[in-house]
């Protein structure tokens, strides 16, 4: 059985035998602890690293797959079923990239020391990986609704044990919202199961889209075809991926969530955890039910642009710094879900480049956050001045992720901001209107991020001297956690060519076969058949 | 050769990382000298690559740089945007300006910046800056000017705001002035990205030219074309073959005809054309016997500004109209072309600052004296026009757009020449006319005067810079008077932090005066300078604002409709903003230089070192010299500039115009001294003009900066930082997190309550209690005989056995 | 083969039975641990000759080996059921069972 072991098994379960390993150590030794957990997160990157190396660029398909049967009942299948295509490697390395970082950014975490249980933190750490990565690589909707429910309830402690002041609120609405979202997910689920006879993506479940879309015929009005089951899926999978992400109007979870959680846990939160809405999107949303996707994308979009602009001027009006991070995300990830919806290339690839993007800069701003909260225990805006001159580096670090936040040219956000932009001006179902309005989003970035950095960093320092000592430089460790970030966002800000190779195949099999096909059918509607009952929307 | 073109980024951004990661351990001379070898280092990498032109006869290059060879590149769209440089006579232009002016500054620096605390970082981001400058300037495509378009950008944000932290609050100003800036900026960029967007779904590529394309087919670059110099009439005689109806009637012709009857022709112009004819024609058949033009490539191999040629030629002559497909819609060309080039002059007007965005130039002089120089008046604040210069071919055919670019431009340069007279900020002063100065740049892109364009960039870059370090070290030795004067004996008077613990205010010029006794070589130089601004003969800034001039006067007179409306008011506009351009230096000139010392500290003012004298030096000879490099007649900058920018042309001297431009040149100054001289400029601390009630209201309204800012801040900043707060506090967390949610919850609470009694406490508790209290009610009956004697234990157990043992014969009985 | 006994089975089990009653009586009715204790071997005894007896009827050796197989256990039983009434007796100083009842539930 284990002979055969693919890397991305072995990737999966790193976390989880760490997390076991965790389990028998003694409550006492923070300090093994600690390193343990380090190492595998440290590990696990390594390992998924080995992935990539593996990966063929070339090829479209999923790699390094592995099936195993887990349970059959009736005549329905639960496979085991791993591996890893062009669109989902790049997130399983953010994961893995993402969590030693948090893991090291929690060491000296002023709350754990305070609230204790460190090994139980350190095990819903590993724990949440875990879940993480298994909704990247499963490619069965059973199993990945499972590794999907289980990442809840690691999240669900950290902010509900570790977690600011209002942390049970915050925890159950952040647990209720996205429940809300994923029941309806699963009744998609449990319907295109039944419907395929398996849950297995590459089976028959993943072209459930062309065997059904035909109209569900109401019993009280059977002219209504404008339903499609097509149409009742997508929207099944969509309103759940649209909470974890947040899409505008859906987001009211995510400010909550984010301040009250710990450091680490806003890192997680918003480096990882919300592409697993945006990931689900493309992989469920735009692969199983294009025809559905075409029809919907011009409205999605609009909740897209919406979120842009709207997530940049709340945030603008923020007195709170993690909180102003927390709405920047919901105008990042506007962008990211225009760049899906536009249903091109370019726009696929940016908005998959951009999640990775924002997992990274968004996550330095968090740790940055988390760096000065440890040192001032406030997080207000006004409580701060002049931070670059009495913490040079500090101050410099932050600017460049700060500017990587707000797109600036030669660092990581602008390729995948420009790439969507690029792609939702030349969508087929979109135009150059969204465009328009989602690209004014790119000013007020740098309208809020300039003047959080002003607030914070410029100006001239307190001349209280018992504040004036709480600014204490970085430590090294300190320091580690923000290197790998500026790697990272310089590299894919020069050059980002390997990370769009590396989805190339995927995305391009995935728009020639199955996007465009739709497109085609819904433009010239005479042509199709099943586009019949699609009625697409003229944009303009 | 061309191939050592990413030196000249590299050297700078090196010299950037080593003041940055080692600079707190240097001394101020080190870092100093690391920035200067930086900064010289890339001087002669543009050297080289200019000899290098000259030596190829001008061949342009394409690099691609190594390891950085390929950088957006998305397969499946066909998207790829590769890291790769160009030298051409245009950059090379610029790169020159650049690394030649930004050197001289960064000598300057050494002297200026001394004492300070952030010496070392200053450096740095003078490095980094020329490194983003010059990735602008070489960049193949568009998105790597935009690249350096943001990038200097940025720099020109960190080093507005270099002294954030200053106390009293100017620290949180500067780094006001600077947000307000790259603000400002952004709203150019997202113009261009806008601009691109457009481009590449019209082109499918964003290089400006590909590989093995010729530029302009009617100059021949490479080594087979000999003899260099042909004439620009030869040029619009090569047009008409090419198809383009805009060409101009030969220069000869035009001379007759023209309004403005010229007595004489230009010396030279007649055989001049003859001799540029020649070589001309030589030179089509002999530069590149093969390939003359680029009827060979597919449209696939050419870059947008080679494709944008060939389909308006093809358009032209077959007379159909190219339609382009967006999406969902489609658009005719002609009508792309307007709108990317109406985007293109959105971004130019951010960083070129003109009008509507030109706000935040004057507030950017909150950076460093040497930062304003060399970001905010020579190299940064030209990129728009140099943007719109290397993209001729678009705005050439725009029409509508051109006619827009020139009304904003010279909108801009009278409105800020004449805010320029109102100031008493001596670098607002320069500030302004710096403004007005681009003004001047952008009307000449406006009435495709592009050589102008180039060469008043050039020469401005000079004598700006030189004025502005000019103007600092004015402010320098006020300060050290200031100082001298008032805290004498007291130690270092150096570092610019400990200067401002007072209100006096060393850049204002009511604290001056008389200062050219104290400061004589500062003196001649700044007199250099403004006399090349106003554009008096014959210095640089004469030859250059001259030929914008001659060139609207020329499509006045030759071309109709909008293109001549456009030259005539050009005309008429910049004849009366140059006028205010030598009124407003020369009243700084008496304000500053002449009369009597009006403070201690104007008194006390010593002459600066010559750290900071040599750059003025050196920046003074040019900004006296640097004509030459375009005489009429010869027009060498103007065949220089021509090999890469197809629609550009070397303009006509019209001696009758030059002497009216240089009369209102000199009438300027003349009416300045009349008023400002003999220390008659201020009244009561007061300006003359404001003095006098008939002038008062022009000069508050100069002062008061024609209420932009005001206007501004009523019609955008407040109402979006309300509608800010009013998102925020009421609509996304009053109502969507707290009220909405709050509903939904208590709705959920109370349909729980409604269900709670009958259902759930009634049924279902009621239920499961049940059971409970039933087993209660059992253990309780069950618990008495548990009454732990042995005994009854033992009854128990024999009479569960005998009931047992009945139990088994209970089939034997029933037999 | 074993002759058959003159004793026909039927008095063996009467006896057996009588001795049974006696024990179970000896057990439900007495005060003393000890005798409570000797009441329990009388039953196991008695269980012991119907054993045999009934071996005997049968021929077949099995009853007699359980009979020693129950004698083992009795044994035992004695030893444990005695330390259990000296420990008993050493903390109570009684060995009347009608005053233990911790078991009471």
């Amino acid at each position: 059985m284990f002979d055969d072991l693919s890397i991305v098994t072995l990737t999966l379960f790193l976390p989880i035998i760490g997390m076991t390993i965790l389990m028998f150590m003694d409550e006492e030794q923070e300090g093994t602890i600690k390193w343990t957990a380090f190492g595998f997160t440290i590990a696990t990157f390594l390992s998924s690293l080995l992935i990539w190396v593996g990966y063929d660029n070339s090829v479209a398909e999923l790699q390094m797959v592995q099936q195993w049967n887990w349970f059959t009942f009736g005549e329905f299948e639960v496979n085991y079923y791993v591996g890893v295509d062009g669109l989902s490697l790049l997130l399983v390395i953010l994961t893995t990239f993402i969590m030693p970082l948090a893991t090291l950014s929690s060491f000296d975490s002023g709350v754990i020391k305070e609230r204790g249980r460190s090994k139980l933190y350190y095990m819903f750490l590993l724990l949440l990986e875990w879940a993480m990565l298994g909704v990247f690589v499963v490619q069965d909707l059973f199993v990945f609704y499972v590794f999907w429910e289980i990442s809840l309830v690691p999240m669900y402690f950290l902010i509900g044990i570790w977690g600011g002041e209002e942390r049970r609120y915050a925890s159950i609405k952040f647990f209720l919202y996205t429940m809300a979202g994923s029941l309806l997910m699963l009744i998609a689920i449990l319907f295109v199961g039944i419907q395929a006879g398996t849950f297995t993506l590459p089976g028959e479940a993943g072209i459930l889209a062309q065997l059904d879309s035909g109209a569900i015929e109401f019993a009280w009005n059977p002219e209504a075809r404008f339903v499609s089951a097509q149409s009742l899926l997508f929207l099944g999978f969509f309103i759940a991926f649209a909470i974890k992400v947040p899409v505008w109007p859906l987001h009211s979870w995510l400010p909550d969530a984010h301040v009250q959680a710990p450091t680490a846990g806003s890192v997680i939160l918003a480096g990882v955890l919300l592409k697993m809405g945006t990931y689900g999107m493309v992989r469920f949303n735009l692969a199983m039910f294009p025809e559905a996707s075409v029809y919907f994308a011009p409205a999605i979009a609009v909740l897209a642009v919406i979120g842009i602009i709207y997530g940049a001027w709340v945030s603008y009006a923020q007195t709170d710094v993690k909180k102003l991070v927390a709405y920047s995300s919901i105008s990042h990830l506007g962008f990211v879900v225009l760049g899906i919806f536009a249903l091109n290339a370019s726009g696929i690839s940016g908005g998959t480049l951009q999640m990775v993007n924002h997992g990274i800069s968004t996550g330095g701003l968090f740790l940055l956050v988390g760096m000065l909260y440890e040192r001032r225990h406030t997080k207000a805006l006004d409580a701060f001045g002049g931070v670059w001159k009495l913490m040079p580096v500090y101050g410099g670090i932050s600017l460049v992720v700060v500017l990587s936040s707000m797109g600036l040219p030669g660092l990581n956000g602008f390729v995948g901001e420009f790439v969507i932009l690029l792609g939702s001006y030349g969508s087929q179902v979109l135009g150059a209107v969204f465009t328009l309005f989602a690209a004014a989003g790119v000013i007020l970035a740098a309208i809020y991020m300039l003047h959080m950095y002003q607030k914070v960093y410029l100006g001239e320092p307190t001349d209280d001297e018992h504040i004036l000592a709480e600014y204490t430089p970085l430590n090294w460790r300190e320091i580690a956690v923000m290197i790998p970030i500026l790697i990272a966002v310089i590299l894919i800000g020069l050059r980002p060519a390997p990370f769009f190779a590396t989805m190339d195949a995927s995305v391009g099999a995935l728009v020639e076969d199955k996007l465009e096909v739709a497109i085609d059918e819904a433009l010239n509607p005479e042509e199709g058949v099943a586009a019949a009952d699609l009625v697409i929307e003229e944009t303009d | 050769m061309a191939q050592i073109v990413p030196l000249i980024i590299l050297i700078p951004a090196l010299g950037a990382f080593i003041n940055i990661f080692w600079g707190s351990r240097l001394k101020e001379d080190q870092s100093a000298l690391v920035g200067i070898f930086a900064s010289s280092g890339a001087f002669i990498i543009a050297l080289l690559l200019y000899f290098n032109l000259l030596s190829t006869n001008y061949q342009e290059a394409i690099i691609n740089p190594f390891f950085f060879d390929s950088w957006i590149r998305v397969g499946a769209e066909n998207l790829e945007i590769p890291w790769q440089m160009r030298v051409d006579t245009l950059s090379v232009t610029m790169m020159l300006v650049i690394t030649g002016v930004g050197t001289l500054i960064h000598v300057y620096a050494r002297g200026y910046m001394h004492g300070d605390p952030l010496f070392s970082r200053f450096f740095a981001y003078l490095n980094m800056f020329l490194a983003f400058m010059l990735v602008l300037v070489t960049g193949n495509n568009l998105l790597m000017l935009f690249v350096g378009w943001e990038g200097v950008g940025l720099m020109s944000y960190l080093l507005i705001g270099f002294w954030f932290s200053k106390p009293k609050g100017e620290g949180y100003q500067n780094a006001n002035a600077a947000r307000k800036a790259f603000i400002a900026n952004r709203v150019g960029d997202f113009g261009l990205l806008m601009a691109m967007f457009l481009s590449f779904w019209t082109f499918g590529t964003l290089d400006f030219f590909k590989p093995g394309e010729v530029i302009n087919p009617n100059y021949q670059t490479g080594a087979a074309f000999g003899g260099a110099y042909g004439d620009s009439y030869d040029d619009h005689g090569a047009e008409d073959d090419h198809g383009d109806e805009h060409s101009a009637i030969p220069g000869t012709n035009f001379v007759l005809t023209s309004n403005l009857a010229v007595e004489e022709p230009v010396p030279g112009e007649g055989g001049e054309e003859a001799h540029g004819e020649e070589h001309g024609t030589d030179a089509a058949i002999a530069a590149n016997p093969a390939f003359p033009d680029n009827s060979h490539l597919t449209m696939e191999q050419m870059g947008m500004f080679g494709q944008a040629e060939r389909i308006i030629a093809e358009q032209e002559a077959s007379g159909e109209v190219r339609m382009v497909q967006f999406g969902p819609f489609e658009m005719r060309f002609g009508v792309v072309i307007t709108i990317i080039t109406l985007f293109m002059l959105l971004g130019a007007s951010g960083k070129s600052a003109q009008i509507p965005l030109f706000v935040w130039l004057p507030d950017a002089m909150a950076g460093p004296t040497p930062v304003s120089a060399l970001i905010h008046a020579a190299t940064m604040v030209t990129a728009g026009v140099y943007m719109m210069v290397r993209s001729n071919t678009f705005f050439h055919y725009a029409e509508l757009t051109s006619f827009i670019v020139a009304i904003i431009g010279m909108t801009t340069a009278l409105m800020a020449g004449f805010i320029a007279m109102g100031q008493w900020d001596i670098k607002r002063v320069l500030a302004y006319s710096t403004v007005s100065q681009l003004g001047f740049m952008v009307t000449a892109v406006g009435v495709h005067a592009y050589v102008p364009a180039m060469f008043h960039l050039v020469t401005h870059a000079f004598f700006k810079a030189l004025l502005f370090l000019g103007s600092g070290s004015v402010i320098h030795g006020v300060e050290h008077g200031h100082h001298h004067a008032h805290e004498h004996g007291h130690g270092d008077d150096h570092g610019h932090d400990d200067h401002h613990e007072d209100d006096f205010d060393p850049q204002d010029m009511r604290n001056m005066g008389g200062l050219y006794t104290k400061m004589p070589i500062t003196f001649f130089t700044y007199l250099i300078g403004t006399l090349a601004l106003a554009g008096i003969y014959p210095f640089a800034g004469f030859w250059s604002k001259d030929e914008i001039l001659a060139d609207s006067w020329v499509i006045g007179v030759t071309e109709g409709g909008l293109k001549g409306l456009s030259g005539y008011l050009a005309l008429v506009v910049l004849l009366v903003a140059a006028g205010f351009t030598a009124f407003y230096m020369w009243r700084q000139i008496e304000l500053v230089f002449f009369g009597k010392p009006r403070t201690e500290a104007a008194e006390n003012a010593p002459e600066s070192s010559w750290w900071m004298l040599v750059p003025l030096i050196v920046l003074a000879f040019f900004s006296l010299t640097l004509g030459a490099m375009n005489q009429p007649g010869t027009h060498r900058f103007a065949i220089w500039i021509e090999y890469s920018a197809l629609h550009a042309h070397a303009s006509t001297f019209l001696i009758l115009l030059a002497l009216i431009a240089l009369s209102f040149g000199i009438g300027g100054i003349v009416l300045a001294a009349r008023i400002y001289g003999r220390d008659k400029g201020l009244v009561d601390g007061k300006d003359a003009l404001e003095a006098n009630p008939q002038t008062a209201r022009f000069f508050n309204a100069a002062n008061a900066r024609l209420w932009w800012d005001d206007a501004y801040f009523a019609v955008f900043i407040n109402p979006f930082i309300r509608a800010g707060k009013f998102l925020a506090d009421r609509l996304d967390w009053k109502f969507l997190h707290d009220d909405f949610h709050d509903a939904i919850t208590h709705g959920f609470q109370r349909l729980g309550k409604t269900l709670a009694r009958p259902v759930d406490q009634g049924a279902i508790d009621g239920t499961v209690l049940g059971i409970g209290r039933l087993a209660q009610w059992a253990g309780g009956r069950m618990r008495r005989p548990q009454n732990g004697y042995v005994r009854t234990y033992a009854v128990i157990l024999f009479s569960g056995a005998i009931l047992v043992l009945i139990f088994l014969l209970i089939p034997l009985f029933g037999n | 083969m074993l002759p058959p006994s003159p004793v026909e089975v039927e008095a063996f089990v009467i006896l057996s039975f009588v001795l049974f009653v006696i024990g179970t009586l000896g057990v439900i009715l007495r005060k003393n641990a000890i005798l409570v204790f000797m009441s329990v071997e009388l039953m196991l005894n008695a269980g012991n000759l119907a054993l045999v007896a009934f071996a005997r009827q049968w021929s077949n050796i099995d009853g007699q080996l359980f009979v020693f197989f129950v004698m083992t256990v009795a044994a035992a039983e004695v030893a444990v059921g005695l330390a259990l009434i000296v420990a008993i007796f050493r903390t109570k100083h009684s060995i009347n069972i009608d005053e233990l009842h911790q078991l009471e539930g």
